[in-house]
């Protein structure tokens, strides 16, 4: 049975049609084309899927997409605003934190939540929320230098 | 599980087995006719390029094609004076859209940004038997350049004659052609009208020198943006009007025999298709997770052959199975070597089943039209998977068109296209475009996995610590990293096997190419032992290594790391926790050094740091080396501490990240990087050779900690515990 579900997504009040029970990583990926939300393992274990509900990392593959009505959804490409790159998003590029990127939209959204509600957070802080996201091509190192760039820019030091 | 076509895979896996020295196919060549193709890639100066045959002739010969030419790549200065270099290979991480585009850019003093890499596209792109983590700037770096070469003397002819100025007083920089005057003219400006195509033949290729101006600079990778954005597209990520995506109906073992299916709940649920082909049957809906909810209404029931194989009793029956042993190296006679030795240790390693699991599982999307079918493919091997799938359809390969988006990982796993083959036998059935994308529980079922392996080892040292013999036979895992490098006189290896495909009382699944396939069983093996010999000669690690070296490249090698590391001589276990393990891969040697803690009450080991050095030759993207350095060391923990596929039989036990546990964050040790600077050699492969050493630096170093020595892969908590009992 489909419902009308209203919810603002990168920054766009949104009204959709659609079967309330459905996942809001498919939802995004299919309905809405926005498909920079990757499918890991549907399980919540690897972060690939994550983006934020009212500031808050989820994962979307846990989620349904009725879960998120008159909610704020931010997804990956909702980071960069006008085409400007997101402080995290800069940091991955210049520190070359990233192989193959299947992961990466999963990373960028998880540790620009965590700075978002504390910019204040050490990377130590920002890297422990992140231990669920996973990354097989092990490009950890750069990863851990691209944050402990961006929080130091988001605390605008 | 297995492609019909034996004989490709068989060639392709000798391949691979060979460490990829026969990969070079004289036979490969453009699916259509030259003049088409020329005409396909539009106006401007086109230089065409066949890759010189490297080693003895062991191409995978095509069926259904008669092979007009010989081109394995080519290159491009369109109208507009754009540089496109275009590739059969993919992109899957291993960064070679960077170090290919860095190649042509400095050769034809363009900026990076403005080269563009057209690749694993198998009508635009020539024939190329797959992409592999070590071997692609190894074979294409030197052809790319020649070309480049050759396009920047073409252009440099169009300036002379336009400016009326000898070739030799022009030269180029920024994309133009400059004289000494002050006058220029750009590329756009001399290819513009221009239909120029020329082919290098062999020789200018194998005459390619190696100095080239940027080579040696780092290269920030070309492909980082769209992959911060959610922008780069992968297999998964392309939609199609009217796609309809698939869930497929799997048996709970590979040794299930499906008895009955019911599809009809699920046939009732609106919008859902149902697909019932033989071993085939699918739900599919125009959302993917719809078309799962659905499969659930599908009632099937499975005969199951009971088995107690399992991940413990796999080596007895790896030993039992393996075939006949070969041969591979051997020098003196062991008898004489073994009455020589002073000191002689016997021992058996093991190494379980290892998962490839790249983060993004199998996917394809295909779309099977009469007059041409297309499919999108996260794979390694595009035109392997079009060869496959114009023989499934019945079709002639000129009719099958493979494009590969980014790849999210592939690692040696992306290579069977068994989820592109289910794509297009169900694109067919249903006359839509039909998506595949494999749930991570499908991803470890048909994965090819590292095959268990057994390495058995006799050697002893003189008194002098010399090592005297070396009796080596290694099963299951293969050749590639079996041969010792040490100056040993007496010495014998023996691979029973490659273990790369199930077969009669074989593997109980697939199993197949893993990064740097049988390199990390040999290497854990070979200096694991090496590590004992010193022990037991009293020696420091790296001193009896050196002693007992000869080889220029591998001393200089481990010179260097232990120059990085600091390394003070002292034998082993000191309780430092400092482990040493050399090997080499792909024309690559490396040395690592790895400093652990272990928690002798847990059995938990946790690496501190690893300090890895490597001489691959001329570095063309030191900056990428050094990443894919780093992952292999971060990714080798993995195989080293925890990854281990638990089964029953046929039925895999591990479905998801949460059993099958691979490194996270904080697994992370400080990892150090040297890259000897080599500017005269050949470039040799960098994908994968840091990988190999990581299981016997640890095993080296928790035995350096503890005294406690693990000759079973991986080093879980409990296999720590119950050797430190047993000391
Ligand atoms: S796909 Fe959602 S956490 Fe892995
Ligand atoms: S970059 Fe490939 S999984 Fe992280």
């Amino acid at each position: 049975m489909k419902e009308t579900i209203q919810f603002k997504l990168n920054g766009q009040a949104i009204e959709l049609s659609v079967d309330p029970g459905r996942q809001l990583l498919w939802v995004l990926r299919t309905d809405l084309e926005l498909t920079g939300s990757k499918y890991g393992c549907g399980k919540g274990l690897c972060g690939a899927c994550t983006v934020l509900v009212d500031k808050q990392a989820v994962r979307s593959c846990r989620h349904s997409i009725r879960s998120v009505a008159g909610k704020e959804v931010l997804t990956i490409e909702g980071l960069a605003q006008k085409g400007e790159l997101n402080p995290v998003q800069r940091a991955f590029i210049e520190h070359d934190a990233l192989q193959c990127g299947f992961c990466i939209p999963g990373m960028v959204v998880n540790a620009y939540g965590v700075l978002l509600n504390n910019p204040r957070s050490s990377s130590e802080q920002v890297l422990k929320q992140m231990e669920v996201n996973l990354c097989r091509c092990a490009a950890h190192k750069r990863i851990v230098q691209a944050i402990e760039a961006a929080a130091k820019e988001m605390r605008g030091v | 599980m297995k492609d019909n076509s034996h004989s490709e895979i068989d060639v392709f896996d000798a391949c691979l087995e060979r460490n990829f020295q026969d990969i070079a196919n004289p036979e490969a060549a453009f699916p259509m006719d030259r003049r088409d193709f020329v005409k396909l890639l539009g106006a401007g100066i086109v230089i065409l390029v066949s890759i010189p045959r490297l080693g003895a002739q062991q191409g995978g010969r095509r069926r259904g094609q008669q092979l007009p030419d010989d081109l394995n790549a080519f290159l491009r200065i369109g109208e507009d004076g754009k540089v496109t270099g275009f590739t059969g290979k993919i992109e899957m991480g291993q960064g070679i859209v960077t170090s290919l585009a860095q190649m042509l850019a400095e050769q034809l003093d363009v900026e990076l940004d403005t080269v563009e890499m057209v690749m694993g596209d198998t009508d635009r792109c020539p024939w190329d038997m797959g992409t592999f983590g070590s071997m692609t700037t190894r074979f294409f770096g030197p052809p790319f350049r020649a070309a480049a070469a050759e396009a920047k003397a073409v252009l440099v002819e169009l300036a002379a004659e336009r400016l009326s100025v000898p070739r030799d007083q022009l030269r180029t920089a920024n994309g133009a052609v400059h004289d000494h005057a002050g006058r220029s003219i750009t590329y756009g400006e001399l290819t513009k009208g221009q239909r120029i195509v020329r082919k290098l033949d062999r020789k200018a290729v194998e005459d390619t020198p190696s100095e080239f101006t940027i080579t040696g600079k780092p290269a920030l990778r070309k492909d980082a943006k769209v992959k911060v954005t959610g922008e780069a597209l992968y297999a998964g990520d392309i939609r199609r009007p009217g796609m309809l995506y698939a869930s497929i109906l799997r048996p709970p073992s590979h040794a299930a025999k499906v008895t009955r299916v019911d599809t009809s709940a699920a046939r009732k649920q609106e919008g859902v298709h149902v697909v019932e082909q033989g071993d085939l049957v699918a739900v599919l809906h125009e959302y993917p997770d719809i078309a799962a909810r659905a499969l659930k209404a599908v009632k099937a029931d499975f005969d199951l052959p009971e088995s107690d194989l399992n991940q413990d009793t796999i080596f007895e029956h790896v030993l039992r199975s393996s075939p006949a042993g070969e041969t591979v190296a051997q020098g003196g006679t062991l008898a004489e070597g073994e009455q020589a030795a002073e000191q002689v240790i016997e021992a058996t390693y093991l190494d379980g089943y290892v998962a490839h699991a790249p983060m993004e599982p199998h996917t394809a999307l295909a779309d099977v039209q009469r007059e041409k079918t297309t499919i999108w493919a996260s794979t390694q091997t595009p035109f392997r998977l079009k060869e496959s799938a114009a023989r499934q359809l019945g079709v002639l390969p000129e009719k099958v068109r493979v494009i590969t988006p980014f790849v999210g990982g592939g690692f040696g796993g992306k290579t069977s296209n068994r989820q592109a083959l289910e794509a297009v036998r169900l694109s067919k059935a249903v006359g839509k475009p039909v998506q595949v994308a494999w749930t991570r529980a499908e991803e470890f079922f048909y994965d090819t996995f590292r095959p268990a392996a057994v390495v058995k080892i006799k050697a002893g040292t003189a008194a002098s610590g010399a090592i005297s013999f070396w009796d080596y036979r290694v099963y299951s895992a293969g050749q590639r990293g079996s041969e010792q490098y040490y100056d040993i006189p007496h010495h014998k290896t023996v691979v029973y096997g490659s273990g790369w495909r199930a077969g009669d009382g074989g593997h109980p699944f697939g199993t197949g190419a893993w990064r740097a396939p049988a390199n990390n069983t040999n290497t854990f093996a070979r200096e694991s032992h090496i590590d004992m010999l010193a022990a037991r000669a009293g020696l420091d690690p790296i001193e009896f290594r050196l002693q007992n070296l000869k080889d220029k490249r591998m001393r200089r090698v481990l010179e260097a790391v232990a120059e990085k590391a600091n390394w003070k001589p002292v034998k082993s276990p000191s309780g430092r926790g400092f482990g040493v393990a050399t090997g080499i891969d792909a024309g690559t040697y490396v040395a690592h050094i790895a400093e652990v803690q272990v928690n002798r009450r847990t059995g938990k080991v946790q690496v501190k740091r690893v300090i890895c050095a490597q001489d691959m030759g001329l570095c063309v993207n030191p900056a990428g080396a050094e990443l894919q350095m780093e992952g292999c060391v971060m990714m080798g923990l993995g195989y080293t501490l925890t990854e281990e596929i638990r089964f029953t039989g046929g039925a895999i036990h591990d479905s998801n990240f949460d059993t099958y546990k691979i490194p996270r964050f904080s697994w992370l040790p400080e990892i150090e990087t040297v890259i000897l600077d080599l500017k005269e050699d050949p470039a040799q492969g960098g994908g994968e050779p840091a990988i190999i050493c990581v299981g016997a630096v640890i095993a080296n170093s928790i035995f350096d900690a503890t005294g406690a020595r693990l000759f079973r892969l991986p080093m879980t908590p409990e296999r720590v515990k119950e050797a430190l009992s047993n000391i």
